[in-house]
């Protein structure tokens, strides 16, 4: 830190002295160092300054900016002891949205996850879900206000049936008490056949019906990931959060995976928001994507966008020593506007500073 | 229905799946059991070949029974281990004995008081076990184990220094201290000493339809969206609460069936004997039905049904080594936990019945051959 102060001082002295130069000279090596420079790890918290705002949050689809979106979360974080997991994350998402959040291994994808189906509490932040906050509900009250999950390692009931699995998210549904269930009432018949038959439904619309009677656990992996994602959806969701679909999946079986996901959405029509790894998934089908870096939401945007995004392929690529440099180079020259050190802002900003 | 999005999973890719629990069949075995072991026995007494001591054992293997497919649905369904059943069985046993007792001063006809009081010991032992449930469920694992454990004691404890009897045709209750004024006739319960003077109406056939009524619950339970519900957060919590199941109501509702479930059979154990000390319903007897259970292996309900006839005849018929049965139950315990859970003694276990059985038949030889491949999977 204090090296990196010193740096400070001595740039705003250069600054000072004429702003014009210092722009232009900083354009220049900007561009002859990302050429040339070589791509270096940085530390979290010299990369992004904490009390910098991210302001292009609020993207949405066209197809869905006349409805209200469906989840909306404001300046989200979490801190587990001193460490800080995932700070200022924002995100809108349209009611019928495919959106995509990847990031680097360690970014907090599904830390957020967890904070959006209150597996964790967050520390600070507000997420609204279906205009509603979420504040004080837990992990069974957010399912049952209508998001679904599936998970990054499988999450399957192993010892019930394919049928059952899906017959247990159908739960809340299944209109029966106690007593019906012990003594195995008309009422319970009636019941068990419709949603047997609902069971079915599902089954039928993910070609599995021929496993209905096989336990979960012992399916082959790709029908498991589906059967997951079938009982994420019997509990007829507004919004379903997938981690990392496609996990392990060869690529037949990916673009497989990608016409289920559309099709889910068109059937449904419900959003979806989903972690993955996989960028050929992910830029083909997800309509917005929001790109996490270190715990910080670094861009949110169409697919077009965040693969020209400067800041997103830094995250993936890493960046040059010169380009760091120069990024605390504007920093500063910030600073000083703003404490009026320098008479008028430099003519025309660049290009970049837009998507931060 | 719309077209199919995805091609259906192929036959080939299901060879190592493996078939789920089928209800039917489980109840079909269960009943089966029960009521051919029934009529076996009734014909082997009418034909003089049990002597009078087991023949006294008759009603008391019906209450294991009871006992131990009450606590499998706590074990086997819902995932956790309790050690404190024998406490629910007291409540049941002294509730039911104070009922019967009450009733039999306005009453006469035996099947009536039976019922209701066995009910009401029902009652009384699912409000222990809500009462108990309500703080400890959201402990897992050992935890749980232990907690139950202490309760069980606490509920033996509890009715060590319970006193029940009539004044003057009134119900009177004390803790601690004889009540004043009572005849010796007319006590309940003696603290340490237990009930007494209790009008013994249990009976073989009440023993066959206790277990009957108790399979017929844990069985529907198992297969209706409760018991779904509560083997699932089994299976996996996190993911039942994703799907917006409630965890601590349906382990409570496991717990609380099973403690009423127990009360029932404690009723009609305690009805069984004139006198009933408290000691009995110690931490041995809530080992004694967890072995059962583990013996009959963990969720299956006919295997519990035949740890429970078995271990209870056994130490009957070699009576003179009584003495050892908590460590034969130790030694057995062992090793069937080592048996079933060591896939090196499993494989071997399994490669000698093959060398026993080489080839017999057509038939054999394929049903074997199914069977080695889903131990394979």
């Amino acid at each position: 830190m204090a090296d990196k102060k010193d740096k400070r001082e001595e740039l705003i002295d250069i600054d000072i002295s004429d702003s014009g130069h210092a722009y232009e000279n900083r354009q220049e090596i900007y561009y002859n160092d990302n050429v040339g420079g070589r791509a270096v790890f940085v530390d979290s918290k010299e990369q992004y300054d904490p009390d910098e705002p991210y302001n292009d949050q609020v993207y949405i689809p066209e197809k869905d900016r006349d409805k209200a979106p469906i989840l909306e979360v404001k300046g989200l974080g979490i801190d587990f002891g001193g460490l800080t997991a995932v700070d200022n994350f924002n995100l809108t998402l349209g009611r019928t949205e495919i959106g995509g959040l990847i990031g680097p291994n360690g970014a907090g994808k599904t830390t957020i996850f967890n904070m959006l189906t209150k597996v964790y509490e967050p520390t600070r932040g507000e997420i609204f879900f279906d205009g509603k906050s979420t504040k004080g509900m837990n992990t069974v009250d957010i399912n049952k206000a209508g998001m679904a999950r599936t998970f990054q390692n499988i999450r399957l009931f192993d010892k019930l049936t394919v049928e059952e699995n899906i017959k247990v998210a159908l739960h809340h549904t299944t209109n029966y008490g106690l007593i019906d269930g012990m003594l195995h009432t008309p009422k319970y018949r009636h019941e068990e056949f419709r949603i047997r038959k609902e069971a079915m439904k599902y089954l039928k619309i993910f070609g599995m019906t021929k496993t209905a009677d096989y336990r979960a656990g012992s399916l082959p992996y790709g029908a498991q990931r589906r059967l997951e994602i079938m009982r994420a959806l019997a509990t007829k969701p507004k919004l379903l959060l997938l981690d990392e679909p496609a996990a392990g999946m060869n690529p037949s079986e990916t673009s497989e995976l990608m016409e289920t996901i559309k099709e889910i959405r068109d059937r449904f029509q419900i959003g979806i928001f989903l972690i993955e790894h996989d960028m050929s998934l992910v830029m083909g089908i997800c309509e917005g994507i929001v790109v996490l870096n270190y715990g910080r939401t670094i861009a949110k945007g169409s697919a077009k966008d965040i693969q020209s995004n400067p800041k997103v392929i830094e995250a993936y690529l890493g960046k040059s020593r010169g380009k760091m440099d120069e990024e605390e180079k504007a920093e500063d020259l910030e600073e000083a506007l703003s404490k009026g050190k320098l008479e008028s802002a430099p003519s025309g900003k660049p290009d970049r500073k837009e998507g931060e | 229905m719309a077209e199919r999005i995805l091609k259906n999973i192929r036959i080939g890719g299901l060879k190592n799946a493996v078939k789920g629990n089928d209800y039917r069949k489980e109840a079909t075995i269960s009943y089966g059991i029960l009521i051919g072991g029934y009529i076996l026995l009734q014909i082997l007494t009418a034909a003089g070949l049990i002597g009078h001591n087991l023949q006294g054992q008759f009603v008391p293997i019906c209450v294991y029974i009871s006992l131990a497919v009450s606590l499998n649905l706590v074990v086997g369904i819902s995932g956790e281990l309790s050690l404190g059943h024998a406490g629910f069985m007291a409540v049941g046993a002294f509730s039911g004995i104070l009922m019967s007792r009450i009733l039999l001063q306005s009453m006469s006809f035996e099947p009536a008081i039976l019922i209701i009081s066995m009910l009401f010991g029902a009652l009384m032992a699912s409000i222990a076990g809500f009462i108990i449930g309500i703080p400890i469920l959201g402990l897992r694992g050992d935890y749980l184990a232990i907690v139950t454990l202490a309760f069980g004691e606490i509920i033996r404890n509890f009715m060590n220094v319970l006193y029940f009897g009539f004044v003057d045709g009134k119900l009177r209750f004390a803790f601690n201290h004889t009540i004043e004024g009572i005849e010796d006739t007319d006590r309940i319960i003696t603290g340490a000493i237990g009930a007494t003077g209790t009008k013994t109406m249990a009976s073989f056939t009440w023993g066959l339809l206790l277990c009957l009524f108790t399979v017929f619950i844990v069985l529907n339970l198992k297969n209706s969206k409760q018991g779904r519900a509560i083997m699932s957060i089994r299976d996996n919590r996190i993911a039942g609460e994703s799907i917006g199941l409630d965890v601590r109501k349906y382990k409570l509702m496991a717990f609380v069936v099973s403690a009423a479930l127990a009360g029932m059979a404690g009723c009609l154990f305690g009805l069984n004997y004139s006198t009933l000390v408290p000691i009995k319903f110690n931490f041995n007897t809530s080992v004694l039905v967890l072995v059962f259970v583990v013996l009959g292996g963990v969720g299956n309900m006919w295997g519990g049904i035949i740890a429970a006839t078995l271990l209870t005849i056994l130490p009957e018929t070699f009576r003179q080594f009584a003495d050892y049965r908590m460590l034969t139950y130790a030694i057995v315990l062992i090793l069937v936990m080592i048996g079933t859970y060591n896939p090196a003694i499993k494989s071997r276990v399994n490669a000698l019945f093959s060398k026993i059985k080489p080839k017999k038949k057509k038939d054999d030889g394929k049903v074997k051959k199914k069977k080695s491949g889903k131990e394979g999977a």
